[in-house]
């Protein structure tokens, strides 16, 4: 079974995920994890699909971009199945004023501490940039590592927090 | 049902006076997930029975702080719950099992990430009140109850009175971006 990474990006306009979705659903492509949002007013979707051939897909999405406002790659990517956890799950939120290197810098000490970003988000707006990351610490490094972040964004001029993503079973 | 404070009294779980037998849990897309369940009679001995059951299998599930009858596959308004020892509880009524409960007052909402044995693998940011007076039956007496809670105990009992509905935390989930792949590490 095939598993394609997709990607489609550029100008935002109401019904692109209908019409990428219903292009997939015609090849008998099954559309797994996805996530979509606009980045600074551009449509933007990564999606993950099981099923038919790269080339048969590229063909389907090629009239999506024919009026060259939309970009749509596909590559086939090998299944990575059930990654394991690689530690606790926290939240660390960086903001203040913008400047060059935030993400760099801020995910550079998450790195370097062992943890796996899992989700991201920044945006920039007006003067006021805002970083949110969902991350798996190694157990037991989340004093450590909210002290280095501290004084990188104290170096940085920026506020951060990190706190611990904790879920209620219920 | 009076306006008056009546809390759990004397009831117990002994009360029902059946032993609780262990039922599998189902889990999402079960469709009787999504089924509002009918009220059920509380004096009955079927829904004695289920309520001993849904405790006896909330007791053996590591975590369970509370379980509902469409979570053992029942679509019905009945549920067991116990936040005894959890360490966000501030009021906690022990171990009960409420019927044909409703939500009758609910403030000072606030997020929180919550998760459920009936979808295993997901995890997402929901609001729930953190002040929560709910009214119901008892099963086995038939007595009505109206318990007043607050913290974890009341996101307990909003989880599973929205089982009973047939509505899942994913039928509340914040936004988009608001659920995500649950990350055990034990």
């Amino acid at each position: 079974m095939n598993e394609l990474a997709i990607t489609v990006i550029g100008r935002d306009r109401p019904g692109i995920v209908a019409d990428v979705a219903e292009a997939l659903a015609r090849l008998g492509a099954n559309l797994t994890d996805s996530t979509m949002t606009r980045l600074r007013g551009h449509f933007a979707m990564t999606l993950i699909c099981v099923g038919p051939a790269t080339a048969d897909v590229e063909a389907a999405l090629a009239p999506l971009a024919a009026d060259g406002q939309l970009l749509a790659t596909v590559r086939a990517v090998t299944p990575d199945g059930q990654t394991a956890p690689t530690g606790e799950p926290y939240v660390m939120a960086v903001h203040g004023a913008d400047r060059m290197g935030i993400v760099a810098a801020m995910t550079r000490v998450l790195a370097d501490a062992g943890g796996n970003v899992t989700d991201l988000s920044t945006r920039l707006t007006g003067s006021l940039y805002v970083v949110v990351a969902e991350v798996e610490l190694p157990p037991g490094s989340s004093d450590e590592v909210a002290g280095r972040l501290a004084r990188t964004a104290a170096d940085l001029g920026v506020g951060v927090s990190l706190r611990p993503a904790d879920t209620d079973l219920l | 049902m009076t306006a008056e404070y009546v809390g759990l009294g004397d009831w117990t779980v002994e009360t029902l006076s059946v032993p609780g037998e262990v039922r599998p849990v189902v889990s999402a897309p079960d469709p009787v997930l999504s089924r509002p369940g009918p009220e059920v009679d509380p004096t009955s001995d079927e829904v004695v029975r289920l309520a001993a059951d849904l405790v006896a299998t909330m007791q053996v599930s590591p975590g369970c702080v509370g379980l509902a009858a469409p979570q053992v596959g029942v679509s019905a308004q009945v549920f067991a719950v116990d936040v005894t020892g959890h360490p966000k509880a501030v009021t906690v009524h022990g171990t009960f099992v409420l019927c044909n409960a409703k939500v009758v007052e609910a403030s000072r909402w606030k997020a929180g990430r919550e998760g459920c044995m009936s979808v295993p693998d997901l995890t997402g940011d929901v609001k729930r009140a953190g002040r929560l007076v709910v009214e119901g039956v008892l099963p086995g007496t038939g007595r009505p109850v109206r318990l007043v809670t607050d913290g974890f105990e009341a996101r307990a009992l909003q989880h599973e009175i929205d089982h009973c509905a047939g509505l899942l935390f994913l039928d509340r989930v914040a936004g988009a971006h608001a659920i995500y792949q649950r990350k055990v590490y034990l």
